[in-house]
């Protein structure tokens, strides 16, 4: 039973958000993460999903929308069932991450931030994402792909395009 | 998965459990995992104090404040509570060090931020892991519950009556400026990463304004390693006043990239062209960006230097984050400083005028200088620009976006001239544009 009544999130999440609020000395300190796991769940942060933060930590809407506007990572739209982040900073540009982020928008003709029209993948320019030494990296929603070539980045989007297959067939 | 590398030159101190499976705590225990806690917890925080002084060990995050010395000026008595902060929010470009320590070895993580627990008189620790590392996340997450499991951590750890730690894990969501002490601290409270100004240090007033230490990852990390082989063993393994080993990027233009760990003093052109295997495809050497893209760039001529914070100095750059980058001399100058720019520009806070200012005015000059439109006045221009954004900001942002545009400036203006004669070295593929405008205007 989670301490919202009616909470928009999975049993599993807002349980997780009921302990989360108690472990930190101040439970404001649960705001960043709760921002990221809610958006984890929905695909991005939703009005709703503020609204029920801003609740579990005692806050107004507006301290949680100003945070949330700092953080690079979260949105308030959704992105792509599988969102690809091609680093182009100064280690990946050095071993080829503009023509990987250029192969990119050529195949799913999309551009940076943009999602295909079946909403599978979207696609986003990013700085440094700590894969310097394997360079160039892209970053499929949370996993590493490294030490990338525009061939081996056309295998990279067809092991998603597979697993939405196997996942129940359209992306939502 | 990054690739494990490795090399005979390399002396494997904070590395030496890559590879052994050592998240797997029992693995990690095998391997005198917890021995240096438990040696804390018997020896106190006298002699834990002065085997870190004596270590010499510097901190890895970039700046090589004293480690020993860090923990030292936490007050023993506070009406607050102390804590303990780990940064492993590393962003650094050219830098993924702590990547392969969380992926490789979670427990030294774990048990430093015991050690340095102990050594302040802390209840509590936090390892704040940058957004983008969830699945190092989990791993870390994973070895805090073992380590709780086996009465390491939370209540009368080791059995000890009366003396606790606690470690929470936390994520952040995309900001580079979090990596500065006080803005991690800020962020941790959950609000925007923006800094604090200093004095007062964390040491004395830092996290929920208790007594903080905040130490990178890869200085917690070797803190285990120096409780078993004693401070002055460890010192001697560096040069003079940089103890130890550190662990090295090394990345770009060279045939074997990867996170290598040397001794501190060891020569920058043994590390590219011996240990990295040289430049990639026989090519020349055009320039190295020594320690992240902050540090002002090395040219070719100049890498006959001691991989240490004081002959870095002295040489005029910094030895950082360690993250070494190498250019080959297909590189133009001008492209990598807008990339670079580019960076700090999207990354300013926005809370310090000279630093949100400065780089954005850096960046619109010379993205209009790339394309084509520049003049001499500008190469005059950024310069001036940078150097009035140098020591006016809060934290050191405004520094680290400053100092790399001066070193490209100042050591390869003659590029920057040829360039506007036409000389032209740029990738046609790249069309440098902005992340964040315009097409970001509509996302958030």
């Amino acid at each position: 039973m989670s301490a919202i009544a009616e909470s928009i999130f999975t049993p599993e999440l807002a349980a997780r958000f009921d302990k989360l609020v108690t472990i930190y000395p101040l439970k404001r300190s649960a705001l960043v993460p709760m921002l990221l796991y809610a958006q984890d769940e929905i695909g991005y942060v939703s009005d709703a999903a503020v609204a029920e933060i801003a609740q579990r930590l005692d806050l107004l809407e507006l301290d949680v929308r100003n945070v949330l506007s700092y953080y690079s990572m979260l949105r308030t739209v959704p992105a792509g069932k599988y969102n690809v982040q091609v680093c182009t900073n100064i280690s990946c540009m050095l071993r080829g991450g503009f023509e990987l982020l250029q192969h990119c928008k050529d195949t799913l003709h999309i551009g940076h931030k943009g999602v295909t029209p079946d909403g599978l993948f979207s696609l986003e320019e990013v700085e440094c994402i700590g894969a310097c030494c394997w360079a160039p990296a892209v970053q499929v929603n949370y996993d590493f792909h490294e030490d990338l070539t525009p061939a081996k980045m056309d295998a990279v989007l067809d092991i998603y395009r597979a697993k939405a297959k196997t996942n129940g067939g359209e992306a939502k | 998965m990054p690739t494990l590398v490795s090399h005979p030159d390399e002396v494997k101190v904070i590395s030496r459990r890559f590879g052994t499976g050592a998240a797997d705590i029992e693995k990690y225990i095998e391997q005198d995992g917890y021995k240096a806690a438990q040696m804390a917890l018997e020896n106190g925080p006298e002699w834990i104090l002065n085997t870190m002084k004596a270590s010499g060990l510097r901190g890895r995050g970039g700046a090589g404040f004293p480690t020993g010395m860090k923990w030292s000026f936490v007050p023993k008595e506070s009406a607050k509570p102390k804590y303990v902060l780990v940064n492993g929010d590393e962003s650094e470009p050219g830098t993924c060090k702590d990547h392969v320590i969380f992926l490789h070895d979670p427990h030294a993580v774990i048990e430093g931020t015991m050690i340095a627990g102990l050594a302040i008189g802390a209840k509590m620790g936090f390892i704040y892991l940058r957004g983008e590392y969830r699945y190092l996340l989990n791993i870390v997450e994973k070895a805090v519950a073992d380590a709780y499991a086996k009465g390491f951590l939370g209540k009368n750890i080791f059995g000890k009556e009366g003396v606790d730690f606690d470690i929470i894990t936390q994520t952040g969501a995309g900001a580079y400026e979090v990596g500065e002490e006080s803005a991690l601290m800020e962020s941790l409270e959950g609000k925007r990463g923006v800094p604090r100004i200093k004095p007062p240090f964390p040491a004395v007033v830092g996290l929920y304004g208790g007594p903080t230490v905040i130490n990178n990852a890869e200085t917690i990390a070797a803190a285990p390693h120096i409780l078993l082989m004693g401070g002055e063993a460890y010192a001697k393994l560096g040069s003079e006043r940089n103890g130890g080993t550190r662990l090295f990027g090394i990345s770009g233009h060279v045939e074997r990239p990867g996170v290598y760990e040397l001794p501190m003093g060891y020569s920058m052109r043994k590390a590219i062209y011996d240990v990295a295997g040289g430049i990639k495809g026989g090519k020349k050497l055009k320039a190295v960006v020594p320690g992240g893209a902050s540090c002002p760039v090395l040219r070719a001529d100049e890498i006959d230097v001691g991989l240490d914070f004081d002959q870095m100095a002295k040489a005029g750059t910094m030895l950082g984050s360690g993250g070494i980058v190498v250019l080959d001399e297909t590189v133009s100058i001008v492209e990598f400083a807008l990339r670079t720019i580019r960076f700090y520009q999207h990354e300013s806070c926005g809370w310090c005028i000279p630093c949100r200012e400065g780089t954005d005015w850096i960046k619109k000059t010379l993205t209009r200088f790339h394309a084509g439109g520049g003049n001499k006045k500008d190469i005059d221009n950024i310069q001036y620009l940078a150097e009035n954004m140098m020591g006016r900001t809060f934290c050191p942002l405004g520094d680290a976006a400053a100092m790399p545009t001066l070193g490209f400036v100042k050591k390869f203006r003659k590029e920057f001239e040829e360039y506007l004669e036409g000389a032209r070295v740029e990738h046609p593929l790249i069309q440098i544009q902005p992340v964040g405008e315009p097409e970001l205007a509509g996302a958030h």
